[in-house]
């Protein structure tokens, strides 16, 4: 496992230094409504470093999904700045950066690891190499059988894993997930949190977590941004919990977690 | 077992209703020449199998190769359409129109412009099966997930690899809809453009049969005709089975 953000700060002497992957300035984004306009984003900033993962906790409605969608160059802000590796055109921020979304999302005439092998074939890799990078993926991540399956043979948490292959094998600098695990059940969900989490040590890039569960936020965010009701500003930020290679369970049970979530739904009163 | 109940009931209405047809014309309740008995029909299929089955071929040919050519049409025009928005306005308003020019209007026109020969089949056959298959695959092509677009756009899919690896199988489903809907009046396409002007096909021996009061023949062609749409429909539906096998699948929960 290597080194994530919070325990490498006594390293940071050798390792090279963190760079900013994501800024946002002031974002504000309308929507076109019935009568006049909706505000979803409100004058909203943060940075994310290209080491860390960042999570965003706020109600439903916030605007916490067109935050991802603005920063992924798929939908244009109202207002204030965006750039993602200092690039703020929207085709270049395309470019780097990859979202998952909370629906698999997954091709039900693929196998899949002709899913996961898509993200490579769209960067035109050719389908056979796509496979072999894929299944080495999927060995690693303990997928390995699954590999032939049909799309509608597996459960919502392997689909939600091919999908998580599939993001990783695009090869972005930028991670944006939104509420990746928010369709699973509880028991399914603890898994994948500490299944992302030893994926996400594995490579360190920049994350961007968006999820209205505090726990998960906490668990597997480096720095956790509380976000209000629309429209959504920053009402708090809070450190991640640092797991530092205790289990999950123990984690979560942690006293200073739960003083730490204590903070968060604070901030969402 | 399975297959005893689901066919054993239209096996056994069918079965019921051939009797009773043949017990009228038996009894005389009908002149033969105006509707002969079942038996007759066979005999006449038994008796005439060389020139019906003369007759079926360029029919066959003609539906299968018109229905090709619809095929290819209704798909191009709805991929036509679906990449340009302009095209759309422009040219969807004419598709529906030619669906509102009456082929019978167009079919003796096609005969004076192409001859006897099979063009004219083809043509008439193509315009009526075009339609099913061009609006359904345009529908298809309209209804892919958005959420799904968006996943393909982050991971870098340009407007081909969106058509080829997301639009087009997603419309699969859906073309397949409108070519079973297309197959099965292409047989009528067929028979429609021969009865206009042919001197070969189902479409003509049944005029000719007519003509002559061979009513026997005339019924013979038309259990042809029916069996080709049947098959024809079947093997649209067996190919559907194999290249779109998800369709029919339980949908995976979101």
């Amino acid at each position: 496992m290597s080194v994530r953000a919070p325990e490498r700060e006594s390293l940071q002497a050798d390792a090279a230094p963190a760079r900013v992957a994501v800024a946002v300035t002031a974002l504000t984004k309308e929507f076109p409504a019935r009568r006049g306009t909706v505000t979803a984003l409100d004058g909203l900033s943060l940075t994310v470093r290209d080491d860390e993962v960042l999570g965003i906790v706020g109600p439903s409605g916030c605007g916490k999904s067109t935050l991802l969608e603005i920063v992924a160059g798929l939908e244009p802000q109202s207002g204030g700045e965006v750039a993602v590796e200092g690039r703020s055109a929207p085709g270049e921020r395309l470019a780097r950066c990859v979202l998952m979304p909370q629906r698999d999302l997954l091709l039900p005439w693929r196998s899949a690891l002709d899913n996961a092998g898509l993200a490579l074939e769209l960067r035109g890799v050719a389908r056979r190499e796509a496979r072999r990078a894929a299944a080495e993926l999927f060995a690693r991540f303990g997928l390995g059988e699954f590999a032939a399956a049909r799309v509608d043979e597996l459960s919502g948490g392997m689909r939600q894993r091919v999908a998580f292959a599939r993001t990783l094998l695009a090869a972005r600098p930028v991670l944006l997930l939104d509420e990746p695990f928010a369709s699973l059940d509880a028991i399914t969900r603890a898994e994948l949190q500490e299944w992302t989490r030893a994926a996400l040590a594995d490579e360190p890039r920049a994350v961007l977590l968006v999820t209205h569960d505090i726990e998960e936020a906490l668990y597997l965010c480096d720095r956790v941004l509380v976000l209000s009701r629309r429209p959504g500003t920053v009402r708090a930020e809070l450190p991640g919990y640092p797991v530092d290679g205790r289990s999950r369970r123990d984690a979560v049970t942690a006293a200073e977690f739960t003083e730490l979530r204590h903070r968060a739904l604070e901030a969402l009163a | 077992m399975r297959r005893a109940r689901q066919w054993g009931p239209p096996l056994a209405l069918l079965a019921i209703g051939l009797a009773l047809w043949e017990v009228a014309a038996r009894v005389g309740w009908v002149e033969d020449y105006l509707l002969p008995a079942p038996s007759e029909v066979a005999r006449a299929l038994v008796e005439d199998r060389e020139l019906l089955l003369d007759d079926a071929w360029v029919t066959g040919q003609e539906v299968v190769l018109g229905f090709a050519l619809a095929l290819a049409a209704g798909v191009a025009i709805a991929v036509g359409l679906h990449l340009s928005a302009v095209a759309r306005r422009a040219v969807y308003p004419l598709v529906v129109a030619s669906q509102a020019v009456p082929v019978i209007v167009i079919a003796p026109i096609l005969v004076i412009w192409f001859g006897f020969g099979m063009t004219p089949k083809l043509i008439v056959i193509a315009l009526i099966c075009f339609f099913p298959i061009a609006v359904n695959t345009l529908d298809g092509l309209r209804a892919v997930d958005p959420a799904q677009v968006k996943m393909l756009r982050t991971l870098g899919a340009g407007r081909w690899a969106m058509l080829r690896r997301l639009e087009l199988p997603s419309a699969l489903p859906y073309m397949f809809s409108g070519a079973k809907v297309a197959v099965a009046v292409a047989v009528i396409g067929a028979v429609f453009g021969e009865l206009v002007g042919s001197d070969a096909g189902l479409g003509h021996a049944i005029q000719v049969g007519t003509a002559q009061l061979l009513t026997a023949r005339v019924f013979a062609a038309v259990a042809i005709l029916s069996a080709m749409a049947i098959a024809l429909f079947g093997l649209v539906s067996l190919i559907e089975r194999r290249t779109v096998p998800w369709a029919g699948r339980r949908r995976p929960a979101v």
